[in-house]
């Protein structure tokens, strides 16, 4: 999308107003995804295969069926497998299969079978009724037995084109991309590093657990009411699984506790709705956390292996990574997006990455903020951080030397447009942090982090008031504070004040399609289809005063909330404000909204540094972050509160699942912690201040120079943090989480 | 005509070919230039791919237009959370 309409001087933009949501969640009136009821709804609930593989022989329900507090029960029989709609053939069949296992329960806590009964607890209950016959196949978790000759395979033919001859058929996805000469990079090298690092699978870990109110009539209509990060992509993918017309189904976001990307895809609510439509009833269904731990999202876990060569002054002279992502039992883990991301800061003459998609006995991976890029990161700058200690230089100096900029050709391929990673090296290098000293015992890290970001299908819609206020509808749920910025993105054009200014996540009935809140997108794109839609409202505006003043409508200009005669020859005016034209707007030509509906394409890429420093218990291998600072290119932050939330939130997530978050299976392959308890996430007390930097390189695809912000937050942390970890310990740790008993066994390996 | 650089992962798809020339003035005509040139490109193509022109990547878009002496580059299909 061509801009020839940038703007850098802001009077809304940049400011910090209280939060809109603010009051509704502060007193429990917001309604989350458990918070909806209707007359006659029935409880649902999920009986889940208790084994890592096996054959699903027979399910007998005839006994639920019987019971009286029981009104419908579903299988997979009761989902539609045919016809594939348009656009959904693949990942349609993904989804259909994790949400009611087919001939195969693929992992542990696979759905097999579902129930509607007259309270939660009796389709608990009720649960304990349906006998299924399971035959028990080999399994495997683990990303690199996965790979092995030996290894079961989970589907024939899930490979697609990519894959090289001879690979097993768990590898269903092959990437390969980089430039230039690797044999000869390495050859001018004064130091070649080569390691191997492991990173285990981790949850988005939103507070509010899946949850939804589903009603389907047998004259295929619906109501949906989900938690969710995109409600078009739970109407559409709902309707193929059921079998129903997409426009048929009603879908209303709620609010939402947390997403991360978790909730960017459907797991109850399909099953929901075909209890519903059995037993002809409403029908409530909430996951328990362990539902959630066991069969919802995790991250990928992965394996890498990468190779960096140096020069004496610091020169990166080549790279290689080869990055190894189990992604649960189905295609999809991001290993091309670890690849294309690994090296994506560095500006390298001889550069190669390979990408690999495997499938293992795990759960459907989802997507997690920036899906991919945080473990390749983990690897490639553990490895810059290793030669910068064995060359004795400085890790700043030596990531500034080899940073990408404008004109840069990306490790992916393309060259950079303007991008902000210098001037975040640059404020790291001069932030107090990178200079205070360190205590005995303590340990500094350094890592950089890239990530796209992304446009995607937007439509916004914005009305007038007769009394000059305005309303926003968007379709893309909030899950940042995007009500704030679209508000304050609005007043900036319209010229009105932000508490003026209402917006709605509107339902699917009420608005064109939107794309998910996912890809850092919602500032980007939902902001500049509401500047867009609020541009096409001045445009009227501007021609209503042109009409009253009985001037033509380009002799009209809008500055400041109010019309205004564009120069001396237009006429002597007197501004027109806002509220004057909308105040008779119904008749002088009825009312005044604007709209926007296209696919903005120029998400611009983002960078960030983050600088940690860390202290580790040699007793206990206890590691604590004493100090935490987050450097990160914005573009333009609309509300900087939100942006410094989206920063501190990536780097907390980014602690965890550096130091304390894991998937751990047993030797049965059965997930061993599905409850907080046992799967640690970080409380505020095993946090430190985390400071913030706002970068701001403005965007050239946005109007107000707008880069999303909330993946990039989370590439750093795991490298940054093991660099600290690695630097306090005097060893370097290749594998996360960096928990104490692995701290433990490190420090005695080294002696 | 349009060089369009490919990831190196399809080589195996164009007779070895990195770059591949194309006449085309939009990203939709790219991508049916591309398969008619080489027709296992099909397979990637329908999988998803992003393009980047002059840097800029558009992620879907087939209406994007392709100036004169631009740098094009084929991507695979980014996925965000």
């Amino acid at each position: 999308m061509a801009l020839d309409d940038r703007k850098s001087d802001f009077t809304f933009v940049g400011t910090r107003p209280n939060r809109p949501d603010g009051l509704d969640k502060v007193t429990g009136r917001a309604k989350f995804g458990a918070d909806a009821y209707a007359p006659g709804m029935l409880h649902g609930a999920i009986l889940r295969s208790p084994h890592a593989h096996a054959r699903i022989v027979k399910i007998d329900a005839s006994k639920a069926e019987a019971h009286k507090d029981v009104k419908a029960v579903v299988t997979r029989a009761d989902f539609a497998d045919v016809p594939f709609k348009p656009g959904l053939e693949g990942e349609f069949y993904n989804v259909l299969e994790n949400v009611m296992a087919g001939e195969k329960a693929l992992y542990d806590g696979h759905a097999v079978a579902a129930v509607a009964a007259t309270s939660a607890l009796a389709a608990r209950d009720a649960l304990k009724l349906i006998e299924v016959e399971y035959e028990v196949l080999p399994h495997v978790t683990d990303v690199d037995k996965a790979m092995a000759p030996d290894a079961p395979v989970i589907r024939e033919g899930a490979a697609d084109y990519s894959v090289p001859e001879g690979m097993h058929p768990n590898v269903v996805r092959y990437h390969e991309s980089g430039h230039g000469d690797l044999e000869a990079g390495f050859a001018e090298a004064d130091l070649i590093i080569e390691d191997s690092f492991v990173t285990e699978a981790t949850h988005q870990g939103y507070i509010e657990p899946h949850a939804c109110l589903a009603i389907l009539g047998n004259d295929g209509k619906g109501e949906l009411w989900c938690t969710t990060q995109g409600h078009w992509i739970a109407q559409k993918t709902c309707a193929a699984l059921l079998g129903i017309e997409t426009s048929q189904l009603r879908v209303t976001a709620s609010e939402i506790g947390g997403g991360f990307g978790g909730k960017t895809t459907v797991f109850i609510e399909p099953v929901a709705l075909a209890l519903s439509r059995k037993a002809n009833r409403p029908v409530k269904l909430v996951m328990t956390r362990s539902e959630v731990f066991r069969a919802t999202g995790p991250t990928s876990s992965a394996s890498m292996d990468v190779k960096i060569g140096m020069k004496k002054d610091g020169t990166i002279s080549a790279a290689q990574g080869i990055f190894r992502l189990q992604g649960g039992a189905f295609p999809g883990a991001p290993g091309d997006m670890t690849a294309m991301c690994a090296f994506a800061p560095y500006n390298l003459t001889n550069v190669k990455q390979i990408g690999y998609d495997v499938m293992a006995n795990r759960p459907k991976q989802a997507a997690y903020r920036a899906p991919g890029a945080p473990m390749g990161a983990f690897a490639v700058e553990s490895v810059i951080d290793e030669l910068c200690n064995k060359l004795g230089l400085d890790p700043v100096e030596v990531r500034l030397k080899n940073a990408a900029h404008e004109g840069t050709k990306a490790s992916y391929g393309p060259t950079y447009e303007r991008i902000g990673l210098v001037e975040t090296l640059e404020a790291a290098k001069a932030h107090p942090h990178y200079s205070a000293p360190l205590k005995p015992g303590q340990g500094r890290g350094i890592s950089c982090g890239f990530w796209f970001n992304h446009g995607g299908e937007t439509s916004v819609s914005l009305a007038l008031s007769e009394d000059g206020s305005a309303q926003v509808m968007v379709g893309t749920p909030d899950i940042g504070g995007s009500r704030a910025s679209m508000a304050l993105m609005a007043a900036e054009v319209l010229g009105i004040p932000y508490e003026n200014i209402r917006v709605t996540i509107a339902d699917t009935a009420t608005l064109g399609y939107n794309d998910v809140s996912h890809g850092s997108r919602v500032t980007y794109a939902s902001g500049l289809a509401t500047i867009k839609a609020a541009r096409h409202a001045v445009e009227k505006l501007c021609e209503r005063a042109a009409a009253k003043w009985g001037i033509p409508v380009d002799a009209v200009k809008w500055e400041n909330g109010c019309a205004v005669p564009s120069g001396p020859n237009a006429g002597d005016f007197d501004p027109m404000p806002l509220a004057d034209i909308t105040a008779d707007m119904g008749r002088t030509g009825g009312p005044i909204s604007g709209h926007f509906e296209a696919t903005p394409e120029g998400a611009g890429v983002s960078f960030g540094t983050h600088i940690v420093d860390a202290e580790v218990d040699p007793e206990t291998g206890k590691t604590s972050v004493t100090r935490y600072t987050v450097i990160q290119d914005a573009g333009k932050a609309i509300h900087p509160t939100y942006v410094e939330g989206q920063y501190q939130g990536g780097a907390a997530q980014g602690i965890g699942w550096a130091l304390n978050e894991e998937y751990i299976y047993g030797e049965d392959g059965r997930l061993q912690n599905s409850i907080f308890l046992d799967y640690r996430i970080p409380v505020a007390s095993d946090l430190p201040m985390i400071d913030t930097v706002i970068v701001e390189v403005p965007n050239p695809g946005h109007p107000f120079g707008v880069r999303g912000v909330g993946e990039t937050g989370i590439v750093p942390p795991l490298a940054a943090i093991a660099n600290a970890v690695s630097n306090a310990a005097g060893v370097r740790m290749k594998r996360l989480p960096m928990s104490p008993p692995r701290i433990l066994a490190a420090l005695k390996d080294n002696g | 005509m349009v060089e369009v650089h490919l990831w190196s992962g399809l080589r195996s798809l164009t007779g070895g070919q990195q770059v591949v020339e194309v006449e085309a003035k939009t990203t939709g005509e790219l991508l049916r230039a591309l398969v008619r040139a080489h027709p296992q490109l099909q397979a990637p193509i329908d999988a998803g791919v992003s393009i980047a022109v002059d840097g800029r990547v558009i992620a879907t878009g087939l209406t994007e237009p392709i100036p004169e002496g631009s740098e094009v580059y084929l991507m695979q299909r980014l996925r965000g959370g």
